[in-house]
């Protein structure tokens, strides 16, 4: 079962090193994704969901950050461990990540169809060998799915021309055009605004749908994943505490840091202000021991101060790391 | 369209430019103590000369209609005789400008060249002993005045060990090709006479390299540290992520937005390379215009002085616009008129 | 219960410590401030730390001429038998003269000329500003300061004049970029609509926000002020013989290349140690404050 997952993050540590001493940002991430799957990543600010996708790109800035324990495994090989070479082919062929800001992931001095070509040159479908034509070809393509009008002539623009909206459909149509197999998007369509957000992330599953793409959709907003995703993870300071198919998610939380975050959501019906989680995320330069979101439980337990708790499975599928829920455990 | 405007624009704003700085200069010159005609004449000429000459020279007008009459003959092309060589000025700078353009032309390429692939190895291997090593001798070379380089080229490659010639700008045995550029090295490829030529670049190399190494070791800084910022964008990270190979995006994907900075340092480093050649061209007797000028300064030779300025003045303005047309190039964000960034 | 000026003070100690941290971490930085310190304290004391310090001045002693270094003279004598380290140590001095007295100089008008002409951008008193900027600037620094030197009489004081005439532009631009950038932000619009007068805009809203950059090229330029009149005296165009400043040195020695090359070669060092010194202590300054690129 476990060979059938594209990606397989096992136990990922991962440390800043800043003014002031170390940050211990992952503490051992356990996140796993099936082919054909739209994954959900919600979690707030600050609690390492970006650095999770960075370092399975291996983007992560090398000097201040540092993996100092895990696996992360593509198709059954490790990422952590390959060359530069073997790299690169996971992430033209495998992998691609539609970044946060689309104006700080397009080169500003290249046109889009420069851009375009280099992503389509460097993926699957682009074999180094096919001609300029055909790549352009694929690229026209690529921007056609993204519901980008006049394809052609936006190829001989430059990012600086495009509005905002459109910048983030190039990002994603950079993703999609070399058929790769897994897609990471982060929090598209927040730097825009929520109609234009909207139309992304339709934009999104009608592709993901289509290509039969497996997506990591990273938000804050559990709105948008309750609309995409078939599973969601719900990260918190650099552990991820819950996982459930996003139906049993949304009707049946239970760790009590998803649960404040359903309740901090204000809704239509029912009237009254939401409710917030008191307290703050943790200073990763000394996180608490134990559970690092303790502090901020009201149910937490004397064993919550002392020990970590792992992820135990309560039903299919689901898992929760929380010592509340440990003895509901079903068989492994 | 909007290119043609651009270069009109900034025509104007270089007429301007210089029309100041001819103000300027004869500020200066006028600043000086002492009689102008007197001098010209030298302490023995008897009073009526002197006082002849003053008519001639309108110093007896008022101060805007001499600036008028300067400016004048100025743009006629005579700038007055000079004090030292007795001649017409004009002859003067048409003899000894080609040496000095020759000279800061090469040093410019070695500059441009040399710093910008130096810069870029450096970032390539960064923080590896490459990097470090680049490092130590850009820095080195920034903080080095020219002059000390040249005095320390001349003592080691000239007069210790050898290797080349510290003084002119070609052997006393070879015959000087038919100036054609004024360029010694294009003359010389033009009379096909390749002993010439290289005879010329042996004694181009090391005053050239003593006046490069100044600029080249900014330029590689610059290209570096540049390369090194663009190197944790975004852009770059979402490159990688696409699975864009590390070869092709140091050569070009990261290489052409950071070439921007460099090349619009390029225009000051020539200014710094055309200051510092007054020095090296006195040190390895380079028969050019900044030698003169330093001659003529030393000396006092006001007309002579006022026309180096404003002649350099022309080449380092010619010079900024080539180098702004170039940036724009570069960067389509200065061409197309971006305005803020949404 | 902690007061606020405590919790203020220990926050201000925070942020010095965050500085000395950034500042520090770069090895060289520390080595920058060593040697300005060193050189500083070397132009401060001389008369007392060096080892013969009437060789500074007009002296004469053909027995010990032309000397190579050795213990005696750690750094040779030179034709008339002055001792080249003493010598060196006063020429500190008049360095550090120039740097300090031509910023001095240079820096207030520069500064004030670029806020004013940034501010009021798109006006008349921001194009009469900028276009004198320009013109100082379209000659080659080093050669506006030898024309000016040319035609007055050659000495430190006129130099540093000269040079002062050729670099105040220099922080006039700098501020003007950042005074026509800072003038649309929140705060400057909101204290003009507060009605604050436009003396405290400039000086209060924007200068404040200016100090860095401003800090950190003055730093880098000490160096730089310093090579310009090393590379005057050099010429003749500044300091006479017998003052031992450090470029004259070099001009003296460089008649006696190869052979007396210590003449030379010593005072070209202690110029290079110099500007070494400062640029270092910029680039420390730099990314402490983390100001952009100058």
């Amino acid at each position: 079962m476990e060979n059938d997952l594209l990606l397989n993050i096992k136990d990922l540590r991962v440390n800043f090193d800043v003014f002031g001493g170390t940050l211990k940002v992952l503490d051992g991430v356990n996140f796993t994704v099936s082919s054909g799957e739209k994954v959900g990543l919600v979690g707030e600010t600050g609690c390492g969901k970006t650095t999770t996708m960075k370092a399975v790109l291996r983007v992560l800035p090398m000097p201040p950050a540092r993996i100092t324990g895990g696996e992360i495994l593509f198709k059954g090989r490790d990422i952590l461990q390959m060359t530069s070479r073997e790299l690169g082919q996971v992430r033209g062929e495998g992998m691609a990540m539609v970044f946060q800001d689309p104006t700080a992931a397009l080169n500003p001095v290249f046109t889009i169809g420069e851009q375009m070509d280099a992503a389509v040159k460097y993926s699957a479908a682009g074999d180094k060998r096919l001609s300029g034509k055909e790549i352009r070809k694929r690229a026209v393509e690529a921007l056609k799915e993204v519901a980008l009008p006049d394809p052609e002539r936006l190829l001989k623009n430059y990012p600086f021309q495009l509005s905002g909206g459109m910048r983030q459909r190039v990002c994603i149509a950079m993703a999609v055009a070399g058929d790769r197999e897994l897609i990471i998007a982060d929090e598209p369509g927040t730097s825009l605004d929520v109609s234009i957000q909207d139309q992304i992330l339709r934009l999104l599953r009608g592709l993901t749908d289509k290509l039969n793409t497996s997506i990591v959709l990273i938000t804050h907003t559990l709105g948008v994943v309750r609309e995409l995703a078939d599973r969601v993870y719900v990260m918190y300071a650099g552990n991820m505490v819950e996982v459930a198919p996003t139906k049993e998610l949304f009707s049946r939380a239970l760790h009590p840091y998803t649960v404040g975050l359903m309740a901090a959501v204000p809704k239509l019906t029912g009237g009254g202000i939401a409710n917030g989680i008191p307290g703050r995320i943790p200073d990763y330069l000394n996180p608490p021991v134990g559970c690092r979101f303790h502090p901020r439980c009201d149910q937490a337990m004397e064993v919550c101060r002392l020990e970590k708790p792992r992820f135990y499975r309560v039903s299919e599928d689901h898992d929760v790391a929380c010592f509340l829920h440990a003895g509901e455990e079903t068989g492994r | 369209m909007r290119f043609a405007a651009f270069l009109g624009r900034r025509a104007v704003h270089s007429i301007f430019v210089l029309l100041g700085l001819s103000i300027l200069i004869f500020i200066i010159a006028r600043i000086m103590p002492g009689d102008p005609a007197r001098m010209a004449v030298g302490a023995r000429a008897p009073q009526w000369v002197v006082d002849n000459l003053r008519e001639q020279m309108h110093l007896t007008e008022p101060l805007y209609m001499q600036y008028l009459y300067w400016l004048r003959d100025a743009l006629r092309g005579d700038f007055g005789i000079s004090l030292v060589t007795r001649r017409p000025v004009a002859a003067d700078i048409k003899e000894f400008f080609p040496a000095t353009l020759e000279l800061a032309l090469f040093a410019g390429i070695i500059n441009g060249a040399g710093g910008i692939m130096l810069g870029a190895i450096s970032a390539w291997q960064k923080d590896k002993w490459v990097d470090n090593v680049v490092r130590v001798i850009s820095y080195l070379g920034v903080v080095t005045p020219s002059f000390v380089f040249a005095i320390l080229f001349l003592l080691l490659f000239g007069m210790t060990l050898n290797w080349a010639p510290t003084m002119g700008r070609l052997s006393q045995e070879i015959a000087r090709p038919a100036t054609v550029t004024g360029l010694l090295t294009i003359d010389c490829l033009l009379a096909r006479n390749p002993a010439a030529f290289f005879d010329s670049i042996w004694h181009l190399i090391l005053p050239a390299v003593a006046l490069a190494l100044g600029g080249m070791s900014q330029e590689a800084r610059i290209t570096r540290s540049t390369m090194a910022d663009n190197l944790s964008k975004d852009y770059i990270a979402s490159a990688r992520s696409l699975g864009i190979p590390g070869s092709v995006i140091m050569r070009s994907f990261l290489l052409k937005p950071s070439l921007i900075p460099t090349v619009s340092i390029l225009g000051l480093d020539f200014a710094a390379t055309l200051g510092n050649a007054f020095l090296v061209e006195l040190i390895f007797v380079w028969p050019g215009m900044s030698r003169y000028g330093i001659n003529a300064m030393l000396r006092k030779d006001l007309n002579a002085i006022s026309a180096v300025i404003l002649i350099l003045g022309v080449v380092f303005i010619l010079t900024n616009i080539a180098v702004d047309v170039i940036v724009a190039r570069l960067d389509p964000r200065i061409q197309l008129g971006a305005g803020r960034s949404e | 219960m902690v007061s606020a000026k405590a919790l203020v003070s220990a926050q201000r100690r925070e942020d010095l410590q965050r500085s000395w941290y950034k500042f520090s971490r770069n090895r060289l930085s520390i080595v920058g401030l060593s040697t300005v310190l060193l050189v500083t304290f070397l132009a401060v004391f001389a008369p007392l730390v060096a080892p013969y310090p009437e060789h500074a001045s007009a002296f004469v002693d053909f027995a010990n001429a032309s000397r190579s270094p050795c213990p005696t003279y750690p750094f040779g004598t030179d034709v008339v038998g002055r001792d080249i380290m003493s010598r060196i140590f006063f020429g500190f001095r008049f360095s550090l003269v120039m740097g300090v007295v031509v910023l001095s100089l240079v820096v207030p008008p520069g500064v004030i000329l670029g806020l004013v002409a940034g501010y009021y951008q798109g006006t008349w008193l921001d194009t009469v500003i900028m276009r004198t900027t320009d013109i100082f600037l379209a000659v080659p620094p080093l050669v506006l300061a030898l024309a000016i030197c040319s035609v007055l009489t050659p000495n430190l004081f006129n130099a540093m004049i000269a040079v002062s005439l050729m670099w105040w532009p220099w922080y006039c631009r700098l501020v003007y970029g950042l005074a026509s950038t800072l003038r649309s932000e929140f705060f400057v619009v909101s204290a003009e609509l507060l009605g604050a007068s436009k003396f405290h805009i400039l000086f209060r809203e924007i200068l404040a926000n200016c100090v860095s950059p401003i800090f950190t090229k003055i730093s880098l330029d000490m160096g730089w002020v310093i090579l310009i009149g090393a590379s005057l005296s050099f010429v003749g165009l500044g300091a006479q013989p017998p003052t031992p400043d450090l470029g004259t040195m070099v001009a003296d020695g460089s008649k006696y290349l190869p052979d007396q090359w210590w003449i030379a070669v010593f005072p070209a060092l202690a110029i290079v140690l110099v500007v070494l010194g400062f640029n270092l202590l910029g680039d420390g300054l730099r990314d402490m404050l983390g100001a952009e690129e100058v």
